[in-house]
């Protein structure tokens, strides 16, 4: 078989095309260089999808945790803590069991109809991960948006009032671009580091439908099956390292865009800050 | 545990319970915390001492040490730590394995790497095939707290190199105008005032350094989470104290657990801060010294 054979065979045998099995015998670096790839398309996907809509939510959070009235301010504020301060590993258990356990407790409750082709879904990596990474994104990137909030200028806010903004109007014009241009660096760390973390969806809770898992898990059968992590484990180390040059291309692109206003050296730069697991 | 719990099928719920908590099994549940706890007490400073060591060793004026103590700090940058994990702890087992090798079969012929094995001679395995469990489990538990030393210790050193950066080069100028070395520079007035430049970062490595304990689970540990998850699993009637799934209530509670242990942390670390800038030239402790005044 050769390498392109490999690949064709298992280019994208992670979503279920291609080869059933996984390869026997011989294991070469194609193989393993092919499948790590495919699995990195899990990756991307959570990462891409949790990140879209965490977006949102982060900032209808930090909006929230700044609000004045208690009965906002007090979730926000509960959210982002219960999120930030608990391992992702836990609350990847905790969701997955919760998920599998749903459809039990409404049969019993309600009448017995079935509803498991409602709550099936919820139970897989493909959605309930997501929905866990998007949960815990929004509370990481609602801290960071909540303290951008805090640090927009005086003087931009006295502006936008003689200017007769107010309201929805006035954040939507004043407070919202300076809120993400300043969050803009701190944010793309977290795009960063919320595609790490998806590594962990496969070792906590949500198993691996018929083998189809993402990078790590690949590498991890693979090392299992040769003794050999030398080989698998630098692969995925060199996907994810592709990986994070892409966002903070991405990102350094929307950060030019947003300072394009100002001068050159009050520009913020991208630092990348290693600091993160969660 | 209590002289009630002889036949608990017919207890009501809240003896149930109290019986049910305290069985053989959960009293190895509660053990487990302490070996978190352990593996808490023992990283912690080992990672701080890898970093101070990386740090310094990237400040070096010979270059080779200066590129490995960059290497070291770049490391964590841009792959994801759980990565790390699962390959150190492979990696240092083989390594091990090899060097007592090496040494105690110098006339074994065949090659290591056969295909798809690692094979050493029997005396050479760590630890031994013949040990009792207890060995096993130290010796898994010993290489967990290594790996996450050596990872952690790249992102203390990470911290450590930001903060010796951070402090003021005036007093670095005023040392060399007094005529010290390098060295007595370095150990009089560089380290001594890092730290409170060192401490937000420290303070966020210790908050995620609790919440990387539940990966000791992939690490092959029994830990607090192994044993939420085998506790938790339904139990029939064959068992004393049948119950269905409830692992979500396992998990529920290590949450909680988490939640307070990472609170307190963050408490006793803010006054640690408040502690640490007490005469300091930075704006903590401009606010001290003029809330004083």
């Amino acid at each position: 078989m050769s390498c392109w054979d490999t690949v064709q065979a298992y280019a994208l045998r992670s979503l279920g095309i291609g080869e059933r099995l996984l390869p026997r015998g011989e294991i070469g670096l194609c193989e393993q260089i092919t499948l790590i790839g495919s699995g990195m398309i899990w990756n991307v996907y959570f990462g891409a999808l949790a990140l879209f809509f965490g977006f949102f939510f982060a900032v209808a959070l930090a909006v929230g945790k700044s609000a004045r009235a208690r009965i906002i301010r007090k979730p926000a504020e509960w959210f982002i803590f219960v999120f930030r301060s608990s391992p992702l590993f836990i609350q990847f258990f905790l969701a997955y069991f919760a998920l599998v356990r749903l459809p039990d407790e409404i049969v019993i409750g309600a009448s017995s109809t079935d509803i498991s082709w409602l709550t099936d879904p919820f139970a897989r990596a493909w959605l309930g991960a997501v929905i866990v990474l998007f949960l815990n994104t929004s509370a990481y990137s609602g801290e960071i948006f909540y303290g951008a909030l805090q640090s927009v200028p005086k003087g931009d806010l006295e502006a936008a009032d003689a200017y007769g903004m107010s309201g929805f109007k006035r954040f939507r014009r004043v407070v919202y671009p300076t809120m993400l241009r300043l969050a803009w660096p701190a944010y793309t760390n977290e795009a960063i580091f919320l595609f790490h973390a998806t590594t962990l969806v496969y070792f906590s809770g949500f198993p691996a439908f018929r083998q189809q898992g993402d990078a790590l898990y690949y590498a991890s059968y693979f090392a299992d099956r040769t003794f050999n992590p030398f080989v698998p484990y630098p692969i995925v180390a060199g996907y994810f390292i592709v990986l994070t040059l892409l966002v903070i291309l991405a990102f350094g692109g929307v950060n030019r865009h947003l300072g394009r206003h100002l001068p050159a050296e009050r520009r913020a730069r991208l630092r990348y800050r290693p600091n993160l697991i969660r | 545990m209590f002289e009630f719990c002889a036949d608990p099928s017919t207890l009501d719920t809240a003896p149930w319970f109290a019986c049910y908590l305290t069985n053989g099994v959960h009293l190895l549940f509660y053990q487990s915390f302490l070996t978190v706890l352990i593996l808490l007490a023992v990283t912690a400073p080992l990672a701080l001492a890898f970093g101070f060591i990386g740090a310094s060793a990237s400040r070096s004026h010979i270059l080779p040490l200066a590129w490995v103590g960059k290497l070291y700090t770049a490391m964590v940058r841009g792959v994801p730590d759980i990565v790390f994990f699962l390959f150190f702890v492979i990696a240092i087992d083989q390594a091990l394995e090899w060097i007592n090798h090496q040494i105690r079969c110098p006339e074994w012929d065949e090659p290591i790497r056969q295909g798809a094995n690692f094979l050493v001679c029997q005396a050479a395995k760590i630890p031994l095939s013949s040990a009792p469990q207890w060995v096993h489990e130290t010796y898994n538990f010993l290489i967990a707290v290594f790996t996450f030393a050596i990872v952690f210790g790249a992102f203390a050193a990470n911290v450590l190199f930001g903060a010796m950066r951070a402090v003021p080069r005036a007093q670095m100028e005023t040392a060399e105008a007094y005529g010290m070395t390098r060295r007595q520079s370095f150990w009089r007035i560089l380290v001594p005032q890092m730290w409170i430049y060192a401490l937000p970062g420290l303070s966020n490595l210790w908050m995620i350094l609790i919440k990387a304990t539940p990966l000791l689970f992939l690490l092959g540990v029994e830990d607090i989470v192994y044993w939420a998850r085998e506790l938790g699993g339904s139990r029939t009637s064959q068992y004393s104290y049948p119950h269905p799934d409830w692992r979500m209530w396992y998990f529920l509670a290590l949450l909680a657990v988490y939640l307070g242990f990472t609170r307190v942390s963050e408490i006793a670390l803010a006054r640690l801060t408040r502690r640490l800038s007490h005469g300091q030239a930075t704006a903590g402790g401009e606010a001290q010294r003029k809330a004083t005044v």
